[in-house]
């Protein structure tokens, strides 16, 4: 399959601080990839030296194929989607639109032909001559998407557009932006810090911390197979147990934590006892019961206290205090609605299937 | 007492308040701005014909059409302090620049200060300086006699060249301020944008910068073209007797014949003009003078 992005062990160093520590990346033709981390994590410096404003240290981009060394910003075969979208407000929809397609040198007819073809297709016909400023935020980003696409580059990049909207308004972008990109067929990469934006979006996500990626792999591979700690943190909701190795067991290990919890989980990467490890565990991961016997046979058992209740509709959780150690542990209520009636200081038994946790060393990845 | 009694009471004294407040701005805006040129009006429209015996009529603004000097001055004031105001306006965008978009922290009010120096000292020492600098026993003509560019000093002041360049020094701070503001209102991602969407410099600054910095650029201009034209000092002391300036008209009018009439009429055809170009200058801009004004 095609290539349309390949980054090949980019660095970026300010001063004593690495934004983007010996990097490599690789898109396919035609699809949606994310890059997920928090702030500071690099990804925008990484977006940057991708869309040409800025110079790597080390290492070298190539878009479709082509190096993308001293290639100015201007004449890359890359457009991108700005945070805060800057569009001109000096201009109107149509000028903004047309704008590239004019420093193109495209003629007059031929640019206000495409720009009525691209406004058409992103759901906006007839708004050239609108103002910038009467348009509402989700117009204010098709127009944005409309005037990069316009150009009809190998690579749109989006720096988190949706940070500045509602969230009402955020989640009917998400499945906007999705119907966008497969319908062009053009490559997004998609710059967010927002774990339920990339899952939504992406073919593929790269989870990126202090320079470095985590893991690169399918929404599904990230969630379900996380590869460090951090992943398994980051990605989705999860119960976070810190501990001590006491035992292990093929491929589960037993861990203590300070208090005496003990639990057994599935181990990643090579782990002896007396390691220090930390396990998570997926609050949809644990039953929760009011007597044991409801509990699946393969569950380890705990007993506790309803500590407090979330409810969210389908999200809804549940905090439950651990009888014996005092930890909480957030566990997700099953939608049928079967705990509707679940008090706060109500007892309750709750379990999981050991190999559906997950424990890293805490030292660290292997892979480092 | 009724209820209407009280704000039939009281409707007169808040009207008496919004008098009180506004009172220092009427007195101001009364006193020195409107009653002066009524007056001035009523000066420029009589003729003198025997000792203490006027008429009204239209003679003082037909000398200025009949003498070729007086509209000759005129029409020079004005072209000058246009190319005053552009070249003012040339040299301060990229310092305007420099300090909204490349200079940070201390090195910013650095700049900002240093544009403010030259405003301590008074306009007179300010073009004194000029002088020492540029007449024929100046410090400039010395150095290119000593550098060997020119055989014997050469006299710098007295040129139009020379009145530009006093002009334009006296006029900098007040183009750059407005321009420092209209350009650091401007998102830096616009510009990114622009040059990503395959824009290079010159047609950044045509279609995203100038447009976005227009009302900065036009205050500026205003506040500029208004200084310069009713300069006195600056040609006067720099340009000498060629200066021609219409301020040394008005000045000689008044001051040296004592004859206010004419004078009278001078000052009336100078804010005629001043606010002809002004208005000519907004329009051409498709500037709106109160958005202007408010920027500014």
């Amino acid at each position: 399959m095609q290539q349309d992005l390949e980054v090949d062990g980019v660095s970026k160093r300010y001063g004593s601080h690495t934004a983007v520590d010996a990097l490599s990346l690789a898109v396919a033709h035609g699809s949606f990839f994310s890059i997920l981390g928090p702030s500071g994590c690099g990804k925008t410096t990484l977006l940057r030296i991708i869309a040409g404003f800025l110079e790597p240290d080390a290492g070298e981009v190539r878009i479709g194929g082509h190096s993308m060394r001293n290639v100015a910003p201007n004449r890359r075969p890359v457009n991108m989607v700005f945070q805060h979208l800057a569009l001109f407000p000096m201009m109107s929809v149509g000028e903004n639109v047309g704008y590239g397609l004019s420093r193109r040198g495209v003629a007059r007819e031929e640019i206000a032909r495409r720009v009525d073809a691209m406004l058409k297709r992103v759901g906006l016909p007839g708004a050239n001559g609108k103002r910038i400023d009467q348009l509402s935020g989700g117009q204010k980003q098709r127009v944005a998407i409309a005037r990069s696409l316009v150009l009809e580059p190998t690579l749109l990049l989006l720096d988190e557009p949706l940070g500045a909207l509602d969230l009402k308004l955020r989640e009917h972008m998400k499945i906007e932006l999705k119907q966008l990109q497969a319908d062009f067929g053009t490559t997004f990469v998609y710059i967010t810090h927002d774990q339920s934006e990339a899952l939504v979006l992406s073919d593929r996500v790269a989870v990126m911390s202090a320079g470095r990626f985590e893991q690169v792999g399918t929404p599904q591979e990230l969630y379900y197979q996380p590869a460090t700690a951090f992943v398994a943190g980051f990605v989705g909701a999860n119960n976070r147990v810190a501990g001590k190795a006491t035992r292990v067991v093929g491929e589960t290990v037993d861990l203590a934590t300070v208090d005496g919890l003990a639990i057994r989980a599935r181990a990643n990467g090579a782990i002896a006892a007396g390691d220090d490890v930390e396990a998570f565990v997926r609050p949809e991961v644990v039953a929760l019961a009011r007597d044991a016997r409801d509990l699946p046979p393969e569950a380890q058992q705990f007993g506790g206290r309803v500590a407090s209740l979330l409810f969210d509709g389908a999200n809804s959780a549940v905090l439950v205090r651990e009888a014996a150690t005092g930890a909480e542990i957030r566990i997700a209520l099953p939608q049928t609605g079967r705990f509707s009636d679940l008090r706060v200081d109500e007892t309750v038994v709750f379990g999981f299937d050991p190999l559906r946790a997950v424990c890293f060393g805490a030292a660290g990845d292997v892979r480092r | 007492m009724s209820a209407a009694e009280t704000t039939s009471k009281a409707a007169p004294r808040a009207r008496l308040a919004l008098l009180l407040l506004l009172a220092p701005a009427l007195v101001w805006l009364v006193g020195l701005i409107i009653l002066p040129h009524v007056e001035l009006a009523v000066l420029s429209l009589r003729t003198r014909v025997a000792p203490r015996v006027y008429e009204i009529g239209l003679d003082q603004y037909r000398t200025f059409i009949d003498e070729p000097l007086y509209w000759h001055t005129f029409v020079r004031t004005a072209v000058m302090s246009i190319l005053a105001t552009l070249c003012t306006l040339l040299i301060a965008f990229p310092t305007a620049w420099y300090i909204a978009k490349i200079a940070r922290g201390r090195a910013k009010s650095l700049l900002f200060v240093l544009c403010l120096i030259p405003f301590w000292v008074s306009e007179t020492v300010r073009t004194l300086g000029w002088m020492i600098l540029l007449r024929e026993s100046g410090v400039l003509p010395r150095l290119l006699v000593d550098l060997g560019i020119t055989a014997t000093p050469v006299e710098m002041l007295y040129h139009d060249a020379t009145i530009l360049v006093g002009l334009v020094y006296t006029s900098l701070l007040f183009m750059v301020v407005p321009l420092v503001g209209a350009l650091e209102s401007l998102d830096d991602s616009l510009i990114e944008a622009a040059y990503d969407l395959g824009g290079n410099g010159w047609s950044i600054l045509r279609e995203i910068v100038v447009p976005h910095a227009a009302p900065g650029i036009v205050a500026g201009s205003i506040v500029v073209f208004m200084l310069t034209i009713g300069n006195y000092l600056t040609p006067t002391l720099l340009g000498g007797k060629n200066s021609l300036w219409f301020t040394e008209q008005i000045y000689a009018q008044f001051i040296t014949r004592f004859n206010w009439e004419q004078g009278a009429a001078f000052g009336f055809l100078l804010l005629i003009l001043s606010t002809a170009i002004v208005w000519l200058g907004l329009a051409l801009s498709r500037q709106n003078f109160g958005d202007v004004m408010r920027r500014s």
